[in-house]
């Protein structure tokens, strides 16, 4: 049962790859910022999987950060790219 | 704005709401955290109380349960078609898209519950909601069959407000 | 009771995989498409879902983390199409436009009326 764990692991990783690579290419500001945001999100679940792996609570507590945290940067990025660019 | 007279009752609604975030986050009965949630949920209410117009209380009936429930079912169905659709596009060689941004009206007065319809578009089957002016949602659109108003709307709020209307109504 | 945490399980991992894929399906989104409306589009639905249902799919495995796993999810729910309207609103007020077969654009008046109104204060 551990296999399905560890094929989640290898999607997400590919998919956070795939992020990734979109955050390098932009072209634009917010095609990174939706990257980023993307990435954060993949990085929760990610935290949660591994919380899981590792029977570690401690990494639910860090993915609620994460998340708020995520969330507020996107809003800013949001803001800053209306009213400056 | 400020010049409002703010009262009592406001100030403890908000401490409460902020309260509840603060005891979402942390779910834990200690006593320090309860306390140091309490004095920082007062502090914080009583600096945005002026800007906390979102989320008026509304009277809540039995009937409201199963409204909720009926949105919540509406919704998650939506939103797993939604992903299939997503999926289905990505995965095609082809990228099959006719992306436009087309706009339709909405009858909600309250600013709750657009908040919520504007969210739930956004997760449905290919759709984003760019802007809200009063009354008009502008969306992005992955694929536009139609650019008749009445059929917009059918297409993409009808299943959402129809529920959200019986909950909030077309009141404020 | 041994049993009934037994298909639990097995739920859990589903979910777990349904979740890894769709966060994979909306990261692959974002990678392929041609214009920053449609990643946002791919991106928002396929990772919100994904993430949810995969921590969902633990919650289920781990009963005792429940509560704050839906938190999570709540918080996930929540956020995650604010912060891509938000994104989508900036970028279009910046200047940045949509890709288009064939032009279907109201939303264009909007922003322009707005401009005119802040250039005559």
């Amino acid at each position: 049962m551990n296999i399905v764990i560890y094929i989640a692991i290898v999607l997400i990783s590919i998919g956070s790859f795939l992020a990734f690579m979109r955050f390098v290419k932009g072209p634009t500001a917010a095609d990174r910022a939706i990257a980023l945001d993307t990435l954060s999100v993949i990085g929760i679940a990610g935290l949660v999987l591994l919380g899981y792996l590792f029977q570690r609570y401690i990494y639910i507590d860090l993915a609620l950060v994460y998340a708020v945290l995520g969330f507020i940067g996107t809003i800013v990025i949001a803001r800053y790219i209306e009213k400056a660019l | 704005m400020s010049a409002k007279t703010i009262s009592p009752s406001r100030y403890f609604y908000t401490f409460f709401i902020v309260f509840l975030i603060w005891y979402a986050f942390t779910t834990s009965l200690q006593p320090a955290e309860i306390i140091t949630g309490i004095v920082l949920s007062l502090v914080v209410a009583y600096i945005t109380v002026v800007n906390f117009d979102c989320c008026d209380p509304i009277l809540i009936t039995p009937s409201h349960i199963i409204y909720f429930i009926q949105y919540f079912l509406v919704f998650l169905v939506a939103l797993v078609k939604a992903n299939f659709d997503v999926a289905k596009r990505v995965i095609n060689p082809k990228l099959p898209i006719n992306p436009g941004i087309v706009s339709f009206e909405t009858k909600l007065k309250n600013n709750f519950a657009k908040m919520v319809l504007a969210n739930s578009i956004t997760l449905t089957p290919g759709t984003l909601t760019i802007d809200v002016v009063d009354d008009k949602f502008y969306i992005h659109w992955i694929d536009v069959t139609t650019e008749n108003k009445d059929e917009i709307y059918k297409e993409i709020a009808e299943p959402f407000e129809k529920v959200l209307l019986k909950i909030y109504g077309s009141s404020k | 009771m041994d049993t009934l945490n037994n298909i639990l399980e097995y739920i859990g991992l589903f979910f777990v995989l349904l979740g890894s894929i769709f966060l994979f399906l909306g990261a692959l989104g974002i990678y392929r498409m041609p214009d920053l409306y449609n990643r946002l589009q791919a991106g928002t639905k396929a990772s919100t879902l994904g993430a949810m249902s995969m921590v969902l799919g633990i919650g289920l495995m781990q009963p005792g983390w429940l509560i704050k796993l839906i938190v999570i999810i709540l918080f996930i729910g929540i956020s995650n199409p604010l912060s891509s309207h938000a994104l989508a609103r900036a970028s279009y007020k910046s200047g940045i436009r949509p890709f288009f077969k064939k032009k279907v654009d109201d939303y264009e008046e909007e922003v322009e009326s707005e401009k005119g109104k802040m250039e005559s204060v």
